[in-house]
Formats: C-alpha cells, sequence, structure tokens
C-alpha cells in the first residue's frame, strides 16, 4: 500500500544566530509558547533574538516545552541553568514545567509583534492553530484591546490542514496555488471547517480543480477573519502573527478586502508568542521580580 | 484596556466588554452575577498591573450567551445587574 503522505505537516526547525555568544550577554532569557498545534521556544541574549524554535506540539504539554527548549539550545552550549528567566504562553502556558511565570498568549503577542516590527505596530491579528486573536496595542507592545474567538475553528489553522489533506496539496504550497487561479470563485458559503469540507468535495465533484476550491476557502478565512476584525477596527501599521500569516493566499484576500496594507514579515511569524514572552522575562527580571 | 470577552459564532457576537482602565477591581459585578460568569483577579493580559481586575471566567467565556440570557428577557428587560452594579462604568454587552 502507498504510503499516506502528511500535507498538513509543515517545516519544523530551529535556529541560532552564528554571529553571537550568549556567554557575552548579561543576561540570557527565554520564552516558550506552547500552542494547539505548535510550541515555539525563543532564547533572547540581553533582549536580542538569539535562537529559537518551531515545531508541532505534542499530546503532553510539559514534554513539548521541553522538546522546544532543547531544541533551541541544540549547538549553542547552552544550557537551563544559564537561562535566568522562563515566561510560559499559549495554551498549555501553565504547563511549561521550567518557566517561572505564565502569561497569556494575548499580552505575549502584543509584546512579541511590537519587536519584530516596531514601536508603530498598533494591530496585531494572530492567526493560530486553533484560535484567532485581534490585538490594539500601543507603542511600547502593551495591550489596549483585544478579542478572541476560539469557538470555532474557521479561520485557523487547523481548518487550513483539513484542507491541505482533503485535496492533497502540501500546506506550504496552498496559498501560492490559491492565488493562481484566473477568476476569483465566489467563497465557499460555510465558514464552519466541517461544513465547508463537504461543500469543497461537492465543487470537486461538479468539476472544480483544486486551485479554484483553495481560492474559494482561502477567500472564505479571509472574510470571516474581516467580520471577526470588526469589533474591534485596523489601526494602521498592522500585521498578522501566526501560521496563517504564511499564507499568501488568505494575507492577501484579507488585505484586499480590508484596504489596508500588511506588514511584510522580518521574522517567523509563529515564533511572536515566545519571543514576547522571553522578553516578559527580561522585563520581570529587570523589574527585581525574577 | 478594553477586554473582549466571547465569541462570534453563527448564532450572533456575543462579548462581555469590560473597560480595565475604568474598572477598579471592587468585586461587585461578582456579587451581582447570579450565575457566575465575572471573576475579579489578576490582570491576565497586563502583567505588570498591580491591581485586581473584572473578567469573565475562562469556564464562562464560552458560554455566556446562555448564562447571561437568564438577565436578558425577551421582553421587558431590567437593567443588567453586572452593569448596574458597576459604578465606574466599565462594563457593557454586545448584544
Amino acid at each position: 500500500m502507498e504510503e499516506k503522505k502528511e500535507f498538513w505537516r509543515w517545516k519544523e526547525y530551529n535556529w541560532h544566530d552564528e554571529n553571537k555568544d550568549w556567554k557575552e550577554a548579561s543576561i540570557v532569557t527565554a520564552g516558550v509558547d506552547v500552542g494547539s498545534v505548535s510550541s515555539q521556544a525563543v532564547i533572547m541574549a540581553d533582549g536580542e533574538l538569539y535562537a529559537f524554535s518551531n515545531m508541532r506540539t505534542g499530546s503532553s504539554s510539559p514534554d513539548s516545552a521541553q522538546k522546544a527548549i532543547d531544541w533551541a539550545m541544540e549547538n549553542t552550549s547552552l544550557t537551563l541553568d544559564n537561562i535566568r528567566f522562563t515566561v510560559g504562553t499559549g495554551y498549555g502556558r501553565v504547563n511549561v514545567p521550567f518557566a517561572k511565570k505564565a502569561i497569556t498568549e494575548i499580552a505575549c503577542h502584543a509584546r512579541g509583534g511590537n519587536y519584530m516590527y516596531g514601536p508603530t505596530i498598533r494591530t496585531i491579528l494572530d492567526m493560530g492553530g486553533q484560535d484567532c486573536k485581534a490585538i490594539h496595542c500601543d507603542e511600547r507592545g502593551k495591550v489596549t484591546n483585544f478579542l478572541m474567538n476560539d469557538k470555532c475553528a474557521a479561520g485557523t489553522g487547523r481548518g487550513m490542514e483539513v484542507f491541505a489533506d482533503l485535496l492533497s496539496i502540501p500546506i506550504e504550497q496552498i496559498g501560492e496555488m490559491s492565488l493562481s487561479v484566473e477568476k476569483e470563485p465566489e467563497p465557499v458559503s460555510s465558514t464552519c471547517v466541517v461544513f465547508a469540507k463537504s461543500e469543497a468535495m461537492g465543487l470537486l465533484r461538479s468539476g472544480w480543480d483544486k486551485n479554484t476550491v483553495l481560492a474559494a476557502y482561502c477567500s472564505a478565512m479571509a472574510h470571516r477573519i474581516v467580520t471577526l476584525l470588526e469589533r474591534i477596527g485596523v489601526e494602521e501599521d498592522f500585521a498578522i502573527t501566526g501560521g496563517i500569516a504564511k499564507n499568501v493566499g488568505v494575507v492577501k484576500r484579507l488585505e484586499k478586502e480590508i484596504g489596508i496594507k500588511i506588514l511584510e514579515p522580518k521574522y517567523d511569524t509563529q515564533i511572536a508568542g515566545a519571543l514576547g514572552a522571553a522578553l516578559f522575562a527580561k522585563t520581570l527580571v529587570e523589574k527585581g521580580k525574577g | 484596556m478594553i477586554a473582549n470577552y466571547g465569541y462570534k459564532d453563527g448564532s450572533g457576537e456575543f462579548f462581555i466588554i469590560i473597560d480595565t482602565d475604568k474598572c477598579d477591581g471592587c468585586g461587585r459585578c461578582v456579587e451581582a452575577c447570579k450565575w457566575g460568569v465575572m471573576l475579579v483577579g489578576e490582570d491576565d493580559h497586563d502583567p505588570f498591573r498591580e491591581e485586581p481586575v473584572a473578567k469573565v471566567s475562562d469556564e464562562q467565556r464560552k458560554k455566556i450567551k446562555y448564562s447571561c440570557a437568564q438577565c436578558k428577557p425577551e421582553s421587558d428587560r431590567p437593567p443588567l445587574p453586572c452593569m448596574e452594579a458597576c459604578e465606574p462604568d466599565a462594563i457593557s454587552h454586545s448584544w
């Protein structure tokens, strides 16, 4: 039997800055974001990004947290003892055994977004694995308004994974492929992932090609997010964090629908939460709370 | 900070909105809410805020449509106890 390919699987990797030596830093802090689908660990030396890992969350939050931090420290000669303070965030934040404090992902994404995009960032949309958060923040990355939707999988990474599997298309290619259509189709009418999936099956049977079905789904996802954003509004500068930020099919359609430019990411958008957590860790030490 | 607790689904938009800059953490809303929707505690989204703040419990966040319905009859809607109890006027509902 042919081996079943895992189309939903995205790239897991680790990175560290080879031009930096953490031993020269006066303080090393870490942030670990255990999300519903992915986990990241970020290590910062004196408040500058030094190393990170980005991987899938396993069935156990403590194990995922440990694996993420171990992978981020790989080939850096760092051990947990060298890390002064770790903050846990994300859905599994209270289950990060080596973290001294847990901070919500809303606060962490605002802070991380502020580092990634600079002090002019005002709206951050975190499109995560299983939820979606719209956050406004001030020039210091402090949350001024937020809303979270985690009651419905429409507009989340998990929804996109379902589609990757359904159409046998690697998840990282969905965005580009959905943009290759000559004529933009009507969005699928259902925002519910389960119903959107059955609708997509019907469209395929009626002769639509895969790219057009993907376009219809990406477009429905973008539309769904716009209706959610309406509640708090969008102020520029605007950026998206989380896994869906890597899907140009959703990002471009969202940009078009709201008519506001979405900033180009300079870092991996999935590390925003862990990055914010590591920055909070540094501030907590400086405030004498670590 | 404006904190929107709740959700949006196929049946509508259900959010309890708390202005944490107005909230003084007095806890009268907690006493006023018979259904255990309101809670006072640490500000989860501002790690540096020292004072307690009102929030919607995690347990209730995804079912406020049903919990709050008990204070929201179709006709002759009386003022909501949580909003009435709040002197600084920090609580509002989206529906």
